[in-house]
């Protein structure tokens, strides 16, 4: 079955292509790693399918419905981590995560809300406003946003970003945990040794065209990776 | 009805959170009120003539700083994108915010007319019918408020555009609410308050259907 679909999909922003003629088919269930230089169109590629931002041109698919005319019915299968947090930071890590439970119907009591926060290790910060939490414990928490959505198609957007060691190995487990509940994870980032060992199938674009699509294991290194010796710690 | 509930106690939430900010808007509104009734002098039969104009648009300043400020927490790290996604309905977003905007505003109305009492000499006894006045001006400015709020959120230049599209917008709102607030002080021997509630109604219910229609164009790309 083939989960996201893309058809000659492009998006602009001013006289700027940020995504060109962009087609692929990715599978149900598979771990997807989109990669690219800065400003390649990977966002705007998982903006696009997640319905934040509509395509100028072509066509999108997840789980057989149009991210145009369907959006209703994509937005309740997918979750989107993108740059921004999605966050009210005035709010309580508790707060924050009972607004998003209540609008999904969900079990928005506190000990259900206290057991999302434990599982990004936030528990003993769920009362502190989000506008005192670090960049790294915004990422967790919108993370448990995400999971709280129990989405079959996730897009991350640089999931690793400002996240410790400990942040980077809970991602690790969460894209498995995504896995295993049979969800489809697109996954946009820059450290290509992690993709390659946990992604099943790897896209790359190139000033918003896609250049490469296949085995995450095939992926091409990006330039420039010898030169400054990119590190992925943990 | 129960996702309104929602949002509504969202943005509720949020400006009880930002009850500093409100104490400012307050006191911005008294200023503006005090500095109307330098204009005029001392003279407390014109004071009591200008009173209701001078509370609306002190109403009517103080609100687009309250109005901006709503939507300000929205989009800091794109938190109604979020809820937009879940998906949420545009409508019942707006409809929250713009309920919130609602009860904020006429707490804000309603403190400010004890300030019009001491400054403009404009007691009233007819509390209720100043209530009715207060309740449906301030539905009137909250709906289009919180819309035009919306659309000058993501520009640069919101603290200019917001009045510069709201106001022409409301002047019929502010026209009868003036008129009906001036008829509750001033007294009313024709009779002409009803008329002025009607039509205070009529544009509130107007720019609440809107509102709504809208909304989801101007939030959704």
């Amino acid at each position: 079955m083939i989960a996201v679909a893309a058809a000659g999909l492009c998006r602009r922003y001013g006289r700027r292509w940020a995504l060109a003629d962009v087609s692929f088919e990715l599978p149900a269930r598979a771990l997807v790693m989109v990669t690219g230089r800065n400003g390649s169109g990977k966002s705007t590629l998982l903006r696009v399918l997640a319905t934040a931002v509509r395509p100028d041109l072509g066509t999108a698919r997840i789980l057989g419905h149009d991210v145009r005319v369907e959006r209703d019915i994509v937005r309740r299968k997918i979750g989107l981590l993108g740059h921004r947090t999605h966050l009210y930071e005035p709010l309580t890590a508790l707060e924050n995560l009972g607004v998003v439970a209540r609008f999904l119907g969900a079990d928005a009591r506190r000990s259900a809300l206290l057991g999302q926060l434990e599982e990004v290790g936030l528990a003993d910060r769920g009362d502190d406003p989000v506008q005192t939490f670090s960049a790294g414990m915004r990422q967790r928490l919108a993370l448990a946003s995400v999971l709280l959505q129990r989405p079959e198609v996730v897009f991350l957007d640089e999931p690793y970003g400002h996240l410790d060691a400990a942040g980077f190995l809970l991602v690790d487990s969460l894209l498995q945990r995504f896995r295993a509940e049979g969800a489809t994870v697109l996954m946009a980032t820059h450290l290509m040794a992690r993709g390659r060992k946990l992604c099943d199938l790897g896209l790359v674009l190139e000033a918003g065209r896609l250049v490469f699509a296949g085995a995450a294991a095939q992926l091409p290194e990006p330039p420039g990776v010898d030169a400054i010796g990119f590190a992925e710690g943990a | 009805m129960k996702a309104l509930f929602v949002a509504f106690r969202k943005d509720l939430l949020l400006q009880w959170r930002g009850k500093t900010q409100a104490v400012a808007i307050f006191a911005f509104g008294a200023a503006t009120l005090l500095l109307f009734s330098f204009a005029i002098g001392p003279d407390s039969s014109a004071l009591r003539q200008h009173a209701a104009g001078f509370l609306w648009l002190g109403l009517l300043l103080a609100s687009t700083l309250s109005l901006a400020e709503s939507f300000e927490r929205e989009m800091e790290e794109q938190a109604l994108e979020g809820l937009l996604l879940l998906p949420a309905c545009a409508r019942t977003l707006y409809y929250g915010k713009a309920m919130a905007n609602w009860a904020q505003l006429a707490l804000l109305g309603m403190a400010l007319v004890p300030v019009m009492i001491v400054l403009y000499d404009a007691g009233t006894l007819r509390l209720l019918s100043l209530l009715a006045v207060i309740l449906l001006g301030t539905a009137g400015l909250s709906a289009p408020g919180t819309l035009h709020a919306a659309m000058t959120s993501q520009t640069r230049a919101r603290q200019t555009l917001l009045p510069l599209l709201l106001f022409p917008l409301v002047v019929p709102v502010l026209l009868a609410a003036v008129k009906a607030t001036s008829l509750v002080i001033l007294g009313d021997p024709m009779e002409q308050f009803g008329p002025w509630i009607t039509l205070l109604g009529a544009f509130a219910v107007v720019h609440w259907s809107l509102g709504g229609l809208l909304f989801g164009r101007v939030v959704e790309d």
